[in-house]
């Protein structure tokens, strides 16, 4: 079958209840492909953070705006360097690989994405978004655990409900049934020395075991004789955590299936002599990403994935004076993958609209990228994934 | 004032002592030497039962309070420091320097690991550690190795002593001023982050929580800092008053021309800083749950003690929850803790500490380079799926007698006869039950198979999700 023939059917088949429904009883997507477009079950969520907070104004550059290089004197991306995207809007240099998405329309730019009394320390706002609460609101379950409770944990056996590389913490798969690896051999290989079983104890005990049971279960789901991808990976943390993503997505034909997968990059906290950093993470997320789009497209799996870039938040408009950025407020974020309906979404940075604190206003709520996903990419009621009514984006061929 | 205090020393004592025990079993003693240091040998423990709770916590952190370090200092401490950075001319120099500086790191981390492998008052290993987390500072940011190694004798120095002092001291630390970018914060334009920090997560926790200031009181608090910078060439503290803003300031509903210290007193007078503060120690050392009368009269009692820490030590490790039976292995160890503890408790005696330096970072606890200013999470957050494994694998190839442990047969041999066991023989009912208890907090949650012998029938003890708890 052709890709515009999947991509076709998979415009067909997805958003609808009838398809979801469908799905849930449906086998793994090895017997799927090829017969019918793929269900919210055999669908992936590929997350990369961003962590510390990407100045989005270097990342999506508003290079024709006069303000930009007035409130950037030394940190301006000057205008004849930039990617341009249309007459106002550019890219970062270091992000050329990502103009290959643009072209082929498989990368949605959603601008000025951020949420109402935005918190500026790192701890606290990675956590509204991880959790999608409000801004003073305090939720334990990340909202991809409620995704999975609104219904997705039904539609399949899964191997893992989601899998978190190379973090030290859960993020927005806490509370979901999800394991943390580095690289899928390894951990199937070390998965021998945990074994499922109960007993009566305090919280710290039943969190050991349950951590126990769910190595066990994916284990035994991610076993599997690594997939020889053609596609070269870039060296470094995020190029292998890229391949690691790619070898537990091959990982899953014929098996429980993946449905969350999540990256993460940085430190993107650029207070001091931010340019070459900056430049330097940027470059990494972009080959990162060509290298996933490549390896998926190797296992046949682009058509089914959605990546989606996110960040605690964006940063100050104007520069410090160290050559850096203090903490800011909305920032644009990327949505690629094969299903994704590209182009620019939400507004252009309002530079002479700035706060009190010189900060941006937001002009898409992030829980709206979310509530997309939840409605259009897995079909469940995106209400109950994002805690009330959030109009959801619609970036997805639907 | 002094009222209030009377008050609060009264109701305190009401509060204090009921379960705290007279005459130490040896289940207690070893809940109190695991607790407030690293696994205890067998010996350590019996030194402590039959002694009152209050004797045993008085004396160690009497001893805590006058630890001296056993080794002399790493070698790079007493050579000159290499050209400042921005005297080098090439990148290549320049990399060459870092390299340099994060390979005496290794040095100054395999250092304190054998301090606190060979520690006689690991209370005060624990403390120090403790605070790197608190007053978490990353050498990857910083990567001066002796920035790092001043601001490790700050806390060691601090470690058992007072707070606010403690407080002050790390507010003017190079290491500080250049993490968290003071160094270079001036009044044109003042850089938010060290303030921000140091209300959040130093004294009085996130304003949403009860921290008790505003984004306002953030940005005024960053002004009074300005001016506390570094020293170009030799990295020391340096006032710079061009930089310092010395206009009025408006801080926690107070107006001043505040500077830093002014700034830190009026923290530490917020009534949230020694409940916050206490918080994290019990956090540390009693339960995952601080709350409660019993947390309050100690939060209070820390506040009256003018912050002094011995005295919120000592209270935290008389207090009823921390020798409630149901609290007994409510604890996760740290990574730090797994690995010096086995190192001791089986008495490894290792030639190299690196290595166990590398395990610990390998299982989520890298010293002197923390995830972030937040410092490590702890409690659950240690144990995810790859975590577990890798603590699992750690204690399969504890005696396997390799380059770093090449004692571990050996060692475990003379364990297991301490204790009535045999290197080759399956354990009786009577040898399994002081394993288990020399080992584990709680019951084992899984039979080991019969027929399974000495060490093999150790290391699966030691597999046991039970074993990681404390």
């Amino acid at each position: 079958m052709t890709r515009m023939q999947r991509r076709h059917l998979l415009r067909l088949g997805s958003g609808l209840t009838g398809a979801a429904l469908l799905a849930a009883h449906a086998p793994g997507w090895a017997q799927a492909v090829g017969r019918r477009a793929s269900g919210a079950a055999d669908r992936i969520l590929i997350l990369v953070e961003l962590k510390g907070g990407n100045d989005g104004l270097n990342t999506v550059v508003p290079y024709a705006d006069p303000l930009y290089t007035q409130l950037r004197p030394t940190l301006a991306v000057p205008a004849g360097d930039v990617l341009r995207l249309d007459e106002r809007t550019g890219l970062h240099p270091e992000l050329k690989p990502l103009l290959a998405f643009w072209e082929r329309k498989e990368l949605a730019i959603v601008q000025g994405v951020g949420y109402p009394q935005p918190n500026l320390s790192h701890f606290r706002s990675i956590e509204i978004w991880d959790t999608a609460s409000n801004s003073g609101e305090y939720l334990a379950d990340g909202w991809l655990a409620r995704g999975m409770k609104a219904g997705l944990a039904a539609r399949a056996a899964f191997t893992a409900e989601g899998v978190r590389i190379g973090s030290s913490d859960f993020g927005p798969l806490a509370g979901a049934r999800a394991v943390s690896l580095n690289n899928p051999e390894a951990f199937v290989n070390d998965a021998r020395l945990a074994s499922p079983h109960d007993a009566p104890g305090n919280a710290a005990l039943q969190h050991l075991l349950r951590v126990e049971a769910d190595v066990s279960q994916a284990a035994d789901g991610l076993r599997a004789a690594p997939y020889a991808f053609t596609t070269s990976f870039p060296a470094g943390a995020f190029g292998n955590g890229v391949r690691a993503a790619s070898q537990v997505v091959a990982s899953q034909r014929g098996r429980g299936g993946i449905p969350v997968i999540t990256l993460t990059l940085g430190s993107f906290d650029t207070h001091q002599n931010q340019a070459g950093q900056h430049a330097n993470l940027l470059r990494q997320l972009a080959e990162g990403l060509a290298a996933l789009r490549s390896a998926l497209t190797e296992v046949d799996a682009w058509d089914r994935t959605v990546v989606m870039t996110f960040s605690e938040f964006g940063r100050r408009a104007r520069q410090n004076q160290s050559n850096g950025t203090d903490h800011g407020t909305a920032a644009p974020h990327f949505i690629a993958g094969g299903a994704v309906r590209g182009g620019l979404y939400g507004r252009a940075p309002e530079l002479a609209r700035l706060d009190g604190v010189q900060n941006l206003a937001y002009s898409t709520d992030f829980r709206q990228l979310y509530a997309g996903i939840a409605k259009d990419w897995w079909g469940v009621d995106a209400e109950r994934v994002v805690r009330g009514r959030y109009e959801p984006l619609r970036f997805l061929n639907t | 004032m002094k009222l209030i205090f009377m008050f609060v020393i009264l109701a305190f004592a009401a509060l204090l002592g009921h379960a705290a025990p007279a005459q130490l079993s040896e289940v207690q003693a070893r809940h109190l030497l695991l607790r407030s240091g690293f696994a205890p040998t067998q010996a350590q423990v019996r030194q402590w039962v039959g002694q009152s709770a209050e004797t045993a916590v008085a004396d160690i952190v009497a001893a805590a309070k006058t630890a001296h370090t056993l080794h002399p200092s790493p070698d790079f401490v007493s050579a000159p420091p290499p050209p400042a950075p921005r005297l080098l001319e090439t990148r290549e120099q320049r990399m060459a320097w870092r390299q340099g500086q994060l390979r005496e790191g290794q040095e100054l981390k395999a250092w304190w690991v054998r301090e606190m492998v060979e520690s006689p008052t690991p209370l005060a290993e624990r403390m120090t550690l403790f605070w790197h987390g608190h007053f978490a500072t990353s050498q990857q940011k910083v990567v001066r190795s002796q920035a790092m190694w001043q601001q490790h004798q700050l806390l060691r120095s601090q470690a058992l002593g007072n707070f606010a002092a403690l407080l002050h001291a790390v507010a003017k630390d190079p290491a500080m001023l250049a993490y968290l970018d003071g160094a270079t914060s001036r009044k044109e334009a003042p850089n938010e982050n060290f303030a921000r920090e140091v209300m959040e997560l130093f004294t009085l926790g996130e304003a949403s929580q009860g921290g008790g200031y505003s984004e306002q009181d953030v940005r005024e608090a960053a002004r009074a800092f300005t001016g506390w910078s570094v020293e170009r060439d030799d990295f020391s503290f340096r006032l710079r008053p061009a930089f310092h803003d010395g206009g009025s300031k408006q801080l926690f509903g107070h107006s001043g021309t505040f500077d830093g210290d002014a700034a830190l007193n009026l923290m530490l007078e917020q009534p949230a800083a020694a409940r916050f503060i206490t918080a994290r120690l019990w956090r540390e050392f009693v339960s995952p749950a601080a709350q409660g009368a019993e947390f309050d009269a100690i939060a209070a009692h820390f506040r009256a003690s003018g912050y002094d820490i011995g005295t919120v030590l000592r209270d935290l490790l008389l207090a009823d929850a921390f020798w409630a039976p149901d609290n007994r292995g409510a604890l996760i160890k740290s990574p730090v803790e797994l690995v010096v503890g086995a190192v001791r408790q089986f008495g490894l005696n290792p030639p190299l500490t690196l290595p166990l330096v590398q395990k610990s970072a390998q299982l989520g606890q890298n010293l002197l380079v923390p995830p972030n200013v937040k410092g490590w999470p702890g409690y659950t957050d240690w144990i995810d799926a790859t975590r577990l494994l890798e603590r699992k694998r750690f204690a399969e190839q504890l005696f396997r007698g390799v380059d770093a442990m090449p004692q571990g047969q050996q060692s475990v041999a003379q364990f297991l006869a301490g204790y009535g066991g045999h290197a080759d023989r399956e354990p009786d009912a009577l040898v399994r039950t002081r394993l288990e208890a020399a080992l584990l907090p709680v019951p084992p949650t899984q039979p080991i198979a019969a027929g399974t012998v000495g060490v093999a029938w150790l290391r699966s003890l030691m597999l046991d999700p039970a074993y990681q708890l404390k």
